[in-house]
């Protein structure tokens, strides 16, 4: 916000007033929406935690029958079942939106190095409308791709027969997966991180690159020492914005990674990656009609609570580690 | 004269060689002060006296951005044991010249170079330009550590050379001769982990000049060291610059005919890309064959 | 005429051999060879990666798309050729767009000028932009099952369907619209910020030294001048709102067809049921319960060609972005 000069005193007349409150009570409804948002959720959340205490986060049955069990609770408030161990849940989440961030990473910081310095011309004029695209298709079509294409790939061709033995008791292998969440999900998220990265490369500013460029160091190694250091608030940035971007995509991860709230087990070696998933926001999407049974919209709504945590939380790590970085930076003079 | 209309007052002139106009300057506490003799400063640092060594010359180097001609057909030779100036006004090239001899005007796309450079003997774009950069280290206006600490800053140049990284134990004796060599041990010796971006103007122009040092290059070009700099930091910088002279060929461009003339032995007046002038500091500025380089000497333009 | 003086004469020592003998490994370690390869890798893949998704989505929707689609109502039935078209699905993807982007751009660039120009007192400016940055990172299904509690208050009951037992439904297009606007609203906030942020001070001096207040200045001067910026915030708001899905889900009740409540036309209209493109490539996708992968494919394609048709808008508008003031 800025105070850009003052208006002529004698001009400060009532409708000035008028439309500075008029404005600041527009504002003031943002800050209200906000609130009520946290306190609504939290408040309809509140007895999912209250009855189940720290074990809602731990593991312990078969999530999907907790929740058919809270949905089918008798109509007496006092017999509502609650019971729910979420972890299957949350360590989904975690596995899909860590490992799809670290990829995303990788190969936006490649790219973005690449698009600075080492591109042609011509590609570097095609990158840039590349990365609008992927960064604009909805996620039902990226969705609708995995379905469609990724999923019956990996369920028919990748996968083995022995696999599906291997793990057959436990669950059925059929190409809704981790590894099909996973790869769509970079896809996703992988142009905004770009975008952001490769504007910070272009600003790193000029006498580091020189400086850099006239101690004989190639260009590669300079860009990754002297650039990528340069540009590590606005990496963070992007990987906090990425992983937002990941931790709220629930139609596409509900349509491809696997509709059956299961803990891929690592145990399983190679298996692993083919086993489906279904994290928070997919969970929400899935149940999201039930929500009129009380016990099952309060279970729903503790799901949401948890994901605007994990927001609020995401956005003050980011704030935190910028800060940490801005000692080496030029704002430091 | 007509006293019906007055003449307008003649615009004042300073000439060289009047009595000075200026109160001479009280000798500083290191007894260092220059002695002015007709209102121009003496030198305050000895000549060279071992014969210089020709390390670098240019020969019939032309530089052009786009149509624009920026240096023409200079030929010059940079020696080891002397220091060379490049002195003239503004936008007469210099710069441009000092940035081709480590060929770092080839990251401008609209250059285009004609005529030769070499490097004792060898034609420098017969090599390849890291190496080039390795052997001729620059320094640049504007201090420009990078973002990390003190003995990263110095190490930089050991490090990224290679497949193999050298680990830290290895590289102090570097850093330490570096930094000494540049003047900045003393002060830093308990704060190596520290930010460079904290340190003030005319240390971090000395880390800078540590930096170039660490890679031990034979040829160092200075782009206006001081120009951003106080005049206590000056004076550290060129004696720094002086007791370099000896190991490392030094050419310094500035705009400071006072600084060139503290630090130079060889001199080179450019003008609007041509060399004008080229020869020992002492008969460049005490008796200058070409009448531009009298004129600007003499503080006619600039 | 300039003289040149003459290169002096070469000094009698030799030169002296290089301090170093001339390497001769490269520069480039391995390391640095397989990060360039890595790199180049990278651009490829993403290129490789978006021409194939068009090149896919181009030939199954040349394939499955059919013009009558275009115009037919959808119709519940297992037989797929007796299962009509998409129209309604456009119809509501056209009429969420309009209620959202009508709800989110007087707020938006409200709260924008509010937080450029007024923005006191500034704890309440900073919290105020924390919450417009909170709403762009909250995932849009917290909003919408959000919204449906919200909405589900009988204090709401005339924004939609209310059904016997006052149990209201929450669930409309009013509902949805509202929501919608949240999603385009960090985006409109930010474009115009950032267009009355480039308006350079003078402009404001020269008026308010004309004895113009700041209400007046903002509408005849800064506003006008922050059109194009307005106007990319609000398409990249209208793409967002196009492209999702989740609140259509939770918040546009789950008809095929649009169907309205009984009350005046636009009014119930506005408080019926319906669906969008996404919702119908969603549901005839495997994962719903249509199983008409041709007709999702169809929607699927008419849905990318209005998004990126939308981003084209936008890569326009800003175009002519050169600000008048800078010349």
């Amino acid at each position: 916000m800025q105070q850009l000069g003052s208006p002529a005193p004698q001009s400060r007349d009532r409708t000035d007033q008028r439309a500075e409150l008029l404005l600041g009570a527009l504002a003031s409804a943002v800050l209200v929406l906000i609130a009520f948002m946290i306190v609504f959720v939290f408040t309809k959340a509140w007895p999912s935690f209250a009855h189940n205490g720290l074990a809602w986060f731990g593991p312990g049955g078969n999530v999907d029958e907790q929740l058919t069990n809270i949905f089918n609770s008798p109509a007496d408030p006092n017999d509502y079942v609650y019971t729910l161990h979420a972890w299957p849940l949350l360590y989904a989440t975690a596995l899909i939106t860590g490992v799809s961030v670290l990829l995303a990473t990788v190969i936006s910081l490649l790219s973005a190095m690449f698009i600075v310095e080492f591109a042609p011309d011509p590609m570097k004029r095609v990158l840039q409308p590349v990365i609008r695209l992927l960064a604009a298709v909805p996620s039902v079509v990226y969705g609708l791709i995995g379905i469609l294409v990724l999923v019956p790939f990996v369920g028919n061709h990748v996968v083995t027969e022995p696999q599906k033995e291997s793990v057959r008791y436990v669950i059925q292998l059929d190409g809704t997966s981790v590894i099909v969440g996973v790869l769509v999900l970079t896809v996703m998220i992988t142009p905004i991180m770009v975008a952001i990265v490769t504007d910070a490369l272009r600003s790193v500013p000029r006498h580091w690159t020189e400086g850099a460029a006239a101690l004989g160091v190639n260009r590669w190694r300079a860009l990754r020492t002297v650039g990528l250091r340069a540009a590590r608030p606005a990496i963070v940035a992007a990987a906090v914005l990425a992983t937002a971007r990941a931790l709220g995509e629930a139609i596409m991860l509900s349509m491809v990674s696997g509709s059956i709230g299961f803990a891929p087990n690592p145990l399983d070696g190679v298996t692993f990656f083919f086993e489906p998933a279904r994290t928070l926001a997919a969970t929400v999407v899935d149940n999201s009609e039930g929500l009129s049974v009380k016990p099952f919209g309060q279970t729903v709504y503790a799901f949401a609570a948890v994901l605007l945590v994990s927001s609020a939380f995401l956005s003050f790590a980011g704030w935190a580690a910028r800060r940490s970085m801005r000692k080496y930076t030029l704002q430091a003079r | 004269m007509d006293a019906l209309s007055p003449l307008p007052p003649p615009v004042r002139r300073i000439l060289p060689e009047g009595p000075p106009t200026v109160a001479p300057v009280p000798p500083a506490a290191n007894g260092h002060a220059p002695h002015p003799q007709n209102g121009r400063p003496t030198r305050r640092m000895p000549r060279a006296e071992t014969t210089a060594v020709e390390r670098m010359r240019t020969e019939a180097l032309s530089i052009a951005y786009g149509q624009k001609l920026a240096v023409n057909e200079v030929s010059l030779s940079v020696r080891q044991g002397e220091v060379l100036a490049l002195i003239g006004p503004s936008g007469c090239g210099k710069t441009t010249l000092l940035r081709s001899l480590n060929r770092l005007v080839d990251l401008t796309p609209a250059a285009a170079r004609g005529g030769r450079i070499l490097l004792d003997g060898e034609d420098v774009d017969s090599f390849d330009v890291t190496h080039l950069r390795r052997r001729v280290g620059m320094l640049f206006q504007q201090p420009n550590p990078f973002p990390m600490s003190i003995f990263d800053n110095v190490a930089y140049g050991l490090r990224e050379r290679g497949s193999k990284k050298p680990s830290k134990r290895a590289l102090e004796p570097a850093v330490l001769e570096a930094l000494q060599r540049a003047g900045l041990w003393e002060e830093v010796k308990d704060n190596l982990d520290h930010p460079a971006l904290a340190l003030s103007g005319g240390q971090q122009q000395r880390l800078c000049i540590a930096r170039s040092l660490a890679v031990r290059p034979e040829v160092l070009l200075l782009d206006e060291p001081c120009s951003a700099l106080d005049p206590i930091s000056t004076q550290v910088i060129e004696e720094t610059i002086v007791s370099l002279r000896n190991e490392i060929a030094i050419v310094i461009v500035t705009h400071n005919l006072q600084q060139a003339q503290r630090v130079a032995d060889h001199v080179a007046f450019m003008y609007l890309g041509d060399l004008i002038e080229y020869g020992e500091a002492a008969q460049v500025f005490g008796a200058p064959v070409a009448e531009r380089t009298r004129e600007y000497v003499s503080g006619g333009f600039g | 005429m300039s003289t040149r003086t003459q290169l002096p004469a070469p000094p009698p020592a030799s030169p002296p051999a290089p301090m170093r003998p001339l390497p001769t490994e490269s520069s480039w370690s391995l390391g640095d060879k397989i990060g360039v390869a890595a790199a180049w890798g990278a651009g490829i893949l993403l290129c490789l990666i978006a021409g194939a998704i068009v090149a896919y989505m181009l030939i199954r929707g040349i394939q499955y798309l059919d013009l009558s689609l275009l115009s037919t109502h959808p119709e519940v039935g297992l037989d797929q050729s007796k299962t009509g078209g998409f129209l309604d699905p456009i119809e509501g993807t056209i009429l969420l767009t309009i209620i959202g982007t009508a709800i989110a751009t007087p707020l938006g660039v409200g709260i924008a000028v509010w937080l450029s120009e007024y923005g006191r007192p500034s704890w309440l400016a900073r919290a105020v932009e924390s919450c417009v940055e909170i709403v762009a990172g909250t995932p849009s299904i917290v909003l919408a099952i959000f919204g449906l509690l919200v909405f589900q208050q009988s204090f709401f009951g005339f924004l939609s369907f209310t059904a016997e037992g006052n149990a209201v439904f929450g669930r409309s297009f009013f509902t949805a619209g509202a929501i919608m606007s949240l999603i385009a609203l960090p985006l409109v906030v930010g474009a115009t910020r950032e267009a009355l942020q480039a308006i350079p001070s003078h402009v404001r001096e020269a008026s308010y030294a004309l004895g113009k207040d700041r209400i007046a200045t903002i509408r005849r001067v800064l506003l006008p001048a922050s059109r194009r910026g307005i106007g990319t915030g609000v398409t990249l708001g209208m793409g967002r709102i196009v492209g999702d899905t989740a609140i259509v889900v939770v918040l546009l009740g789950a008809s095929l067809q649009i169907q309205p409540e009984n009350g005046a036309p636009v009014w119930g209209l506005l408080k019926g049921t319906g669906s969008t493109l996404t919702t119908y490539v969603y549901n005839n996708s495997p994962a719903g319960e249509g199983n008409a992968p041709e007709k999702a494919y169809a929607a699927a394609f008419v849905l990318l060609i209005i998004v990126i048709f939308l981003n084209f808008a936008v890569d326009l508008i800003a175009r002519g972005k050169e600000s008048a003031w800078t010349r």
